[in-house]
């Protein structure tokens, strides 16, 4: 492992307290095979979205995925027993893997994702599970939809630290987020992606390189019916407005019922004040002016921000890619008149 | 068995069968092979895929398999072949047993032993794909064969082994874009507009090419060539004739359309840091 190769001066105390000075993760550096691998996978098992564990090393601010192997598809069977199953398949899997000498530190995983919405809680949940045994993780998600226009979809993404405290303590009252000034920009940070073939493979690919001036990649990216895609973006993210107002609408609940809560507590309060003067002017014990028993003075639960932190994001998401994408209209229909004429 | 050991390798011309090579095998290979043993000369391993009716060998995936080799046998690590296969089987049921693989150029000796045991598995008959990752003549060979056993009454005497053809399944590959499987470090992603950027570039570089060929026929330096004219002449045809109203019409609304659609995921992009900016607003007041 990592530690080996340190110089046999440093005990492995001192290694370990040197590991504790986290640099922060900079670059995610991907294999081509694991490029490959991936999309060979979700490409095979759409429209289905499926997942898979990445393999690799962490070197100080660079995560290297060198390997990666599918999940296998979850069936209608029981949950337990899915369970149970996936994490043999995994050790399985693992052990094997070691056995060709194949790096078998758990480094993330990868999903596909369909038109970009992956902002879920479930990711943020299966984030947290994964964090819990492996410090730094990356989640590679493929749109094998957006790679169909000629772009490598890949992107790699984990959550702030910052909110990964919060989710774990629960906390996304709106004051709290304003204390922390954590915006939804904040849940989800994109690491730049590199990618890294072997010499051998560099070679190889080089030999087999078609001569041919254009290739597929050329031809995706220069089909000219761009409308299902610009369609089907439109849709999801009249969706996400949809839920959006659903959202805020749950808040304007809140904030009627509060506001409604504090007029009675007042009109309580100076009932009770009312009825203290008079009774101290009858000389009597004054009663308290708080009371925890009343129902009027139990806190309404604040809804959880969360929900619409995600959808904020995914809306920004679908407005990047339709902005990426319609500029990339633009510019073929452009092309086209140019050619026309 | 001595006569079991024996290749015989009659060059012969490419038989029925057509084997489909996707690139994430040949990395999958190349990256086993460096990751191989020490002092270990090859790998070899398992492909998988499917093989259709009409003889076809699609070679979708495969794994490395651990083993040893002397001077005249070897041993492959059976279990470790069978869980693996259990395990891909999982993921994609489809795939089954078409072969083996090995790096190194041409086939050995012992080839015959393993292809034999491949043999008593799934499939009749297993295809050797071979990949010489020693770039010996300075390019690399990669090939693939089936066999057939010679037999002499009820003892095998050897096997030989034809070379099929072989065709490189490169859409993937080149989906992705050689640019980034090709070099060893690529620090950048092309987003959507670098890629169509280089992607207008290279046809901008096409069209001049075939411009400046026209130019020579029509100036009679380059003798001219029929197929290339017919080329040219349904390359021309098939681009839609449209009258210049209809296309500017066309033209006009495509832009239009894009345009609004921008304008949307603008505003309400604009609409998003509003709300942001209302929000920390809230905390100051």
């Amino acid at each position: 492992m990592a530690d080996s190769t340190a110089p046999p001066v440093r005990s492995f105390a001192q290694a370990a307290a040197t590991e504790e000075t986290v640099v922060p993760l900079r670059v995610v550096q991907i294999d081509g095979l694991v490029v490959l691998k991936i999309v060979k996978h979700c490409k095979e098992c759409m429209p289905a979205l499926v997942t898979g564990q990445l393999l690799g090393l962490d070197i100080g601010s660079i995560l290297e995925v060198t390997n990666c192997f599918p999940f296998p598809s979850r069936g209608g069977e029981e949950e337990d027993e899915v369970e149970a199953d996936g994490a043999n398949y995994q050790l399985e899997m693992m052990r094997c893997l070691r056995e060709v000498n194949v790096d078998n530190n758990t480094v993330g995983w990868y999903q596909s994702t369909y038109m970009g919405s992956y902002q879920t809680v479930e990711l943020i949940e299966t984030f947290l599970n994964y964090q819990e045994n492996i410090k730094r993780c990356v989640c590679i998600i493929y749109d094998p939809l957006r790679s169909s226009q000629g772009i490598v979809a890949l992107k790699a993404l984990r959550l702030t630290d910052a909110f990964m405290e919060l989710y774990r303590t629960e906390n996304f009252k709106g004051e709290k987020l304003r204390e922390k000034n954590m915006t939804w920009t904040d849940i989800f940070e994109e690491i730049p992606v590199k990618i890294s073939n072997s010499s051998l493979v560099s070679a190889v690919m080089t030999e087999l390189e078609t001569d041919a001036p254009a290739t597929q990649c050329d031809f995706d990216r220069l089909v000219l019916s761009t409308n299902p895609f610009m369609e089907k973006n439109l849709e999801f993210l009249i969706e996400c407005m949809d839920d959006l107002g659903m959202e805020q609408q749950k808040f304007q609940y809140y904030y009627r019922n509060l506001s409604r809560q504090q007029g009675q507590q007042q009109a309580w309060l100076q009932k009770r004040r009312a009825e203290n003067m008079a009774r101290r002017a009858s000389g009597e014990e004054p009663l308290p002016e708080e009371d925890s028993n009343n129902p009027l003075f139990k806190p309404i639960p604040e809804p959880s921000r969360l929900d619409s932190y995600l959808i904020t994001n995914q809306v920004n998401n679908y407005c990047n890619q339709i902005n990426g994408f319609a500029a990339q209209s633009l510019s073929k229909i452009y092309l086209m008149d140019a050619l026309h004429e | 068995m001595a006569g079991g050991n024996t290749v015989l390798h009659l060059p012969s011309g490419p038989t029925g069968l057509v084997g489909k090579l996707h690139p994430t095998v040949l990395f999958n290979i190349c990256d086993s092979y460096i990751r191989r043993n020490d002092q270990q000369e090859r790998v070899i391993g398992t492909l998988l895929g499917s093989v259709s009716a009409d003889g076809t060998v699609d070679i979708r995936n495969s794994y490395a398999v651990p083993h040893n080799e002397s001077s005249d046998q070897v041993a492959v690590d059976i279990d470790y072949h069978r869980t693996m296969f259990d395990l891909h089987q999982r993921v994609s049921p489809k795939e089954v047993i078409i072969g083996w693989y090995s790096t190194g150029a041409g086939v050995s000796g012992s080839d015959a032993l393993i292809q034999e045991f491949y043999g008593r598995g799934e499939v009749t008959n297993p295809v050797h794909l071979t990949v010489d990752t020693s770039f010996a003549d300075e390019r690399t060979s990669i090939k693939a064969y089936v066999s057939t056993n010679l037999t002499l009454g009820d003892r095998q005497l050897a096997a030989q082994f034809h070379e099929i053809q072989l065709d490189l399944r490169m859409i993937e590959a080149e989906r992705i874009g050689f640019d980034v499987l090709k070099k060893t470090m690529v620090d950048k992603l092309p987003n959507d507009l670098e890629g169509l950027e280089g992607t207008i570039e290279r046809l901008h570089i096409m069209i001049e090419t075939v411009f400046r060929y026209v130019d020579d026929v029509v100036e009679g330096r380059v003798a001219p060539d029929n197929t290339i004219g017919r080329y040219l002449a349904d390359t021309m045809a098939a681009v839609p004739r449209v009258a210049p109203d209809a296309f500017d019409k066309l033209f006009n609304d495509g832009v239009q359309d894009v345009l609004l659609v921008l304008y949307l995921a603008n505003l309400t992009r604009t609409q998003l840091t509003l709300a942001e900016k209302l929000n920390t607003a809230a905390q100051i007041v």
